[in-house]
Parts: C-alpha cells; sequence; structure tokens
C-alpha cells in the first residue's frame, strides 16, 4: 500500500500507547537502574524508554523467544502421547520503540525460517505482531545500519514509523494495512502532517557490503581470520545480542513421565556447536568459528536466502568483553 | 609504559619469546587483548586504567598457544591465575615470562615463579573494595530476600556463557553444561536453568577463584555474578585460611581433606 504520513503529537502519543495497550500486550523498552534498556511486556508509559541509541538485546526474543516449547509429551512405558503447542493462543503483541535496525532485522530472520518449510512458531508470532518503529535521532560509533543498505529512518519491518521533530511531536508514515488498522481504530489521535523534516541521525557509511561479499567470496584460507580472532573468548554474547542469528538447540526435559521438546538459542561460536557424533569437529578452533559468523551474515546469506544476515545495530560490538569490533573487521575485509 | 614496550621488544628480538600478550586501544577508544609477535609492533602496547581483562584466559587458548613461548602482562589477577594454572598443570611455569605490573602501574622485575610468589604475597588478596561493600549488603539480607534479589538477576541470564569462557579457570573442553547423558543441569536459560549455571560455576570455583571479576565484567547483560565466586572465596578463606592463587602449588581446597579442617559447614 501506499504510505501516507500523519502527524501525532507528544500528547497524543501516549493516548495511542494507552489505546493499543487496551486490547492488547506492548513491548517496548524500560531503562533499567544499571541505565541499560531492556524490552519489557506492558510497562507504564512512564517508564517507556524513547531517547536509547540501542536495547542489550535486540527485540528478536518478540518473534523467536529464548526458550519456545515445541510439544508436550508423557511416556507411559507402553503407550506415549504428544500434545501439540496451541499456536492460536499466541498472542497480539505491539512492539513499541523498535529501531529501524531491529524492524529490518524481522525479514532477515524470515528469510531463515521460511527458508524452505515455513516456521509455524515463527509465522504465528509474525502474524500477531504489529510494529511501531522510531526512526533514529541519536546514534554512536558502533551504528552502522547505512552500510547494510539500511538507514536510521529505514521504515522496512515497521507497520507505522514515528519520527520526531523538533519540537518533540512525531510525524508518523503509515506502511502496512496493519499500520493503516491502527489509524482507522483511533483517527482522533492523528492530525495532517506538516511539512517540516523529523530529527535523524546521520550514519557514516563504513564499508560496502557489495564489496565485502565479493571479497569473502575468495577469503575462506585468508590469514586475517586467526589474525583477528586471537582476542575472541568464544562466548555466545554476539550471537545472543544479535538481532539476526537463528540458531538454535532442541532439547528434551522430563519430570517423571511427562516432559517437553523445546528449543533455545544457540551459537556457533560455541566450541562443541558442530561437535559430530563420531568426536570429528569440523571447526576445532575459535578462527574457524569466528570466519563461520561473518562468511554466514555477509557471504553464505547473501547467496541463498538472498539477504544480508546483518542490519548493522553494532550490539555484538558494543557487547563483546573482548572488543571484536565487527563494523572494523569488515571494512578491513573489504580491502584484503 | 615505555619500560614495558621496551621489554617486550627485547624479548622478542633476542627469541626468549614468540609472542607478548599485552594490551592495545582499539580504534573506539576500549584497550583490548594484544598478541605482538613482531618487535617493531611492540610500541602499540598500553597500559592504563582501561586495561581490564584478565588476560590469563589466552594461556590456555589453542591457538595462542600455537604462536610458542610467551610472555603476558601481568596485573595481579593475572598472576594469582597463572598460579592456579600451574598448580592444575595447565600451564608450565617455566614456558611463561611475566610481565608483572604493579598497582602503580610500574614494570616489576617477576625473574622466575618464586619472585611471583612473594610479590603475591605483599599484596592485599581480598575481593576489591567495591564488591566487598555489595556483598556485605547482601550477606545482610535474609536467605529469602537474597534468593529473591538473585532470582531477579537470573531471569536476564541468556546463558551466553561470557561468565564461562572469560574465566582463566574455566578451561575446561568440555564443560558439565554440554554434557547431555546425564542432562545435569536444564540447557535452557530460564530462572531454574540459570540458576543452576550459576550456583554450578560457583561451586567449581570454590578455592579456584581469584577474585578478578572477570566473568561480571563480560556479561553482556550486566548480572554481577562475579559475587557469587568472590561469596565463595570469601567462604574458603574463612574455613580453611586458604588465598587461591598464591603458589604454584595449590591444593584443591573442597577436594582435599586436611585433619584439621573445620567441620562446622556439615550439619
Amino acid at each position: 500500500m501506499e504510505t501516507t504520513r500523519k502527524l501525532i503529537r507528544k500528547q497524543s502519543l501516549e493516548k495511542l500507547y494507552a489505546h493499543l495497550s487496551g486490547s492488547r500486550k506492548i513491548y517496548a523498552p524500560v531503562t533499567a537502574a544499571n541505565k541499560q534498556v531492556d524490552y519489557k511486556y506492558n510497562p507504564p508509559y512512564a517508564e517507556v524508554a524513547s531517547d536509547h541509541i540501542r536495547s542489550t538485546l535486540s527485540v528478536k526474543n518478540i518473534v523467536f523467544p529464548k526458550v519456545e516449547n515445541l510439544f508436550l509429551f508423557t511416556n507411559n512405558r507402553t503407550e506415549s502421547t504428544i500434545t501439540d503447542i496451541e499456536l492460536f493462543k499466541i498472542p497480539e503483541v505491539v512492539l513499541w520503540g523498535a529501531h529501524p535496525c531491529d524492524t529490518a532485522a524481522f525479514d532477515v530472520l524470515r528469510s531463515i525460517f521460511c527458508w524452505d518449510t515455513k516456521d509455524e512458531f515463527f509465522s504465528q508470532r509474525v502474524e500477531k505482531l504489529t510494529v511501531i518503529g522510531f526512526a533514529c535521532h541519536k546514534s554512536d560509533d558502533y551504528c552502522f545500519c547505512t552500510s547494510t543498505g539500511l538507514s536510521p529512518d529505514s521504515s522496512k519491518g515497521s507497520d507505522i514509523l514515528l519520527s520526531r521533530l523538533q519540537n518533540g511531536d512525531y510525524v508518523a508514515d503509515i506502511i502496512t494495512e496493519k499500520g493503516n488498522a491502527i489509524l482507522d481504530s483511533c483517527p482522533g489521535l492523528f492530525e495532517a502532517a506538516p511539512d517540516e523534516k523529523p530529527v535523524i541521525t546521520e550514519v557514516k557509511v563504513k564499508f560496502s557490503h557489495e564489496q565485502v561479499t565479493a571479497k569473502l567470496a575468495n577469503a575462506f584460507e585468508h590469514p586475517f581470520w586467526i589474525e583477528n580472532s586471537l582476542r575472541c573468548i568464544g562466548c555466545g554474547a554476539c550471537a545472543y545480542v544479535c538481532p539476526t542469528c537463528a540458531c538454535f538447540d532442541i532439547q528434551d526435559e522430563t519430570k517423571g513421565k511427562n516432559g517437553k521438546r523445546y528449543r533455545s538459542w544457540d551459537s556457533c561460536g560455541f566450541g562443541l556447536f558442530t561437535l559430530h557424533t563420531s568426536g570429528h569437529n569440523p571447526r576445532q578452533v575459535q578462527s574457524q568459528r569466528w570466519r563461520q559468523r561473518i562468511m554466514h551474515k555477509f557471504s553464505y546469506m547473501p547467496d541463498r536466502n538472498e539477504s544480508l544476515g546483518c542490519v548493522g545495530c553494532g550490539r555484538c560490538s558494543s557487547g563483546c568483553p573482548v572488543d571484536m569490533n565487527i563494523s572494523e573487521q569488515l571494512e578491513a575485509l573489504q580491502n584484503i | 609504559m615505555t619500560n614495558l614496550i621496551n621489554r617486550a621488544k627485547e624479548l622478542l628480538e633476542n627469541g626468549t619469546v614468540k609472542v607478548v600478550i599485552g594490551y592495545e586501544a582499539g580504534p573506539t577508544g576500549l584497550a583490548r587483548p594484544a598478541f605482538i609477535t613482531d618487535p617493531a609492533k611492540a610500541g602499540k602496547l598500553i597500559y592504563d586504567d582501561r586495561c581490564v581483562q584478565n588476560l590469563a584466559v589466552y594461556l590456555t587458548k589453542a591457538e595462542v598457544k600455537n604462536l610458542g613461548k610467551m610472555a603476558i602482562v601481568s596485573t595481579l589477577p593475572v598472576m594469582r591465575s597463572i598460579m592456579m594454572l600451574i598448580s592444575e598443570h595447565q600451564v608450565m611455569g617455566d614456558n611463561i615470562v611475566v610481565l608483572g605490573i604493579s598497582t602503580e602501574k610500574e614494570l616489576l622485575d617477576i625473574a622466575d615463579i618464586g619472585v611471583m610468589k612473594g610479590y603475591i604475597e605483599k599484596c592485599d588478596l581480598r575481593n576489591p573494595e567495591k564488591d566487598r561493600e555489595t556483598l556485605a549488603m547482601l550477606n545482610a539480607l535474609t536467605p529469602a530476600e537474597r534468593f529473591a534479589w538473585w532470582q531477579k538477576e537470573m531471569e536476564k541470564c541468556i546463558k551466553c556463557y561470557a561468565c564461562r569462557q572469560a574465566c582463566p579457570m574455566c578451561y575446561c573442553i568440555r564443560c558439565t553444561v554440554e554434557v547431555n547423558q546425564p542432562q545435569w543441569i536444564p540447557v535452557q536459560a530460564n530462572p531454574h536453568g540459570s540458576t543452576e549455571w550459576h550456583i554450578l560455576r560457583a561451586m567449581h570455583l570454590a578455592g579456584r577463584c581469584i577474585s578478578c571479576g572477570e566473568c561480571g565484567r563480560a556479561c553482556p547483560v550486566g548480572i554481577p555474578c562475579h559475587l557469587l565466586t568472590m561469596q565463595l572465596a570469601d567462604q574458603v578463606n574463612n574455613y580453611f585460611h586458604v588465598h587461591a592463587g598464591t603458589s604454584d602449588n595449590m591444593t584443591s581446597v573442597l577436594s582435599t581433606y586436611e585433619p584439621n579442617d573445620k567441620e562446622s559447614f556439615i550439619i
């Protein structure tokens, strides 16, 4: 549909929040005592953060929870029963305040979860999700969305994108039918848009992702990987804070006769991630795992999923305990 | 700093070591680990307040060991980690050159493990002051209040295992949490699974934790998990009068019986 632009005043924004929370759950960012920003369900509007650069974790939890039950089972020796998860019970959720990098990540996740077989859990959660994105008026050195084909005011993945004006009001771009439905449900909160340009931060382009992808095609054996990953300690922080990392582990957990099968986040940075039952491990050392991380996002995914596996949010770098700065490495890779 | 750079350069030039593990400044201004193999690049080394990571974690890392004999920039926590790693037969003292750094940021002359032992003995081995204060606050709570405080923290855990990976003492190739026959603790990062993980980690480090605080620093979601191991470090010291990492021949307090051990904790 064609995008329409409206104005929503500062005081109307709170009313919109109240209006939406009347009919569904709202997932919104809140600043914790330690200054970290975390997304919570249904926080009071007064606590909702709007000035942060990035939340600690991405918002992928909303469509790809850190733990998702796949089915329940009982095992009675002679007879076993399996109970499916009632997907229709997944509630309607409004994601409020996500930045364009995070909202664009839903498409990347879709390219993985619905690559061939459609993942029902993911799809159902996406279907029940309405996204009110907030364009960025602030950024820092870790941001590199403009190097991944996005921008601080990209509407990709948003149903409504709000961009702040100088006086604190917002322009609202109504992007999708879901966004339109919200507009129709409370037309009194929206006004005709002014001609004024919103305040949008500037994010410097650090590298050309096309060039990186081209270079990676022949870089598998390059000494770059060992030199630049000696300090990587092999934790999963980068993958777990990443909005597009989608690897998961599947486990059964039982208590007596009852049990459940669930999936939970996993990371290719872990030493045992690729360990075969034979004992062979094709990625024995950290440099091979670090290479896999970059290759997957910037070479294999553009090739197979027709989607870059990175949205330039910078979380993997800001959250890394040993300063493995990914944009710095990609800048270097485009020139190897 | 000049002394450190000169010493690193000299060690690389005369072939005493193949790599110097230290700190350099990254492009965002943060200090990060550096692995200097070329004497001409020794000038990149820095040492200032930004250099907080416990570098001893790299002493057991395969690709770093592959570089050859190492020199390592060592503050007190790194020195204590080295003592533990030697005691636990993970590294050979003769294979490491310690570039000791005093609390005044001066290069120390640590000729061998004996000299390092002497230096460590003269240092304040208690937990850092800030952490002692938080622990005192937590210890003043009732067990129920304390459990509630930790449950709130555990809710944040995503099981990325940054706490484990950042710890020089967590060098197991296959951690207990990666064993699934039997499954010792739940894999999922729910409050139950995460609490069990952090208790297990703390217990495995009792008597081995040298109070560097690296696990808490590494946590991307800000769980102060270092307080768990530091609390146990305190208790071990109370019961057994031992500070971890004070000699290259430490016995593991929790797996060693001494006839005069207090047994007051056994109910």
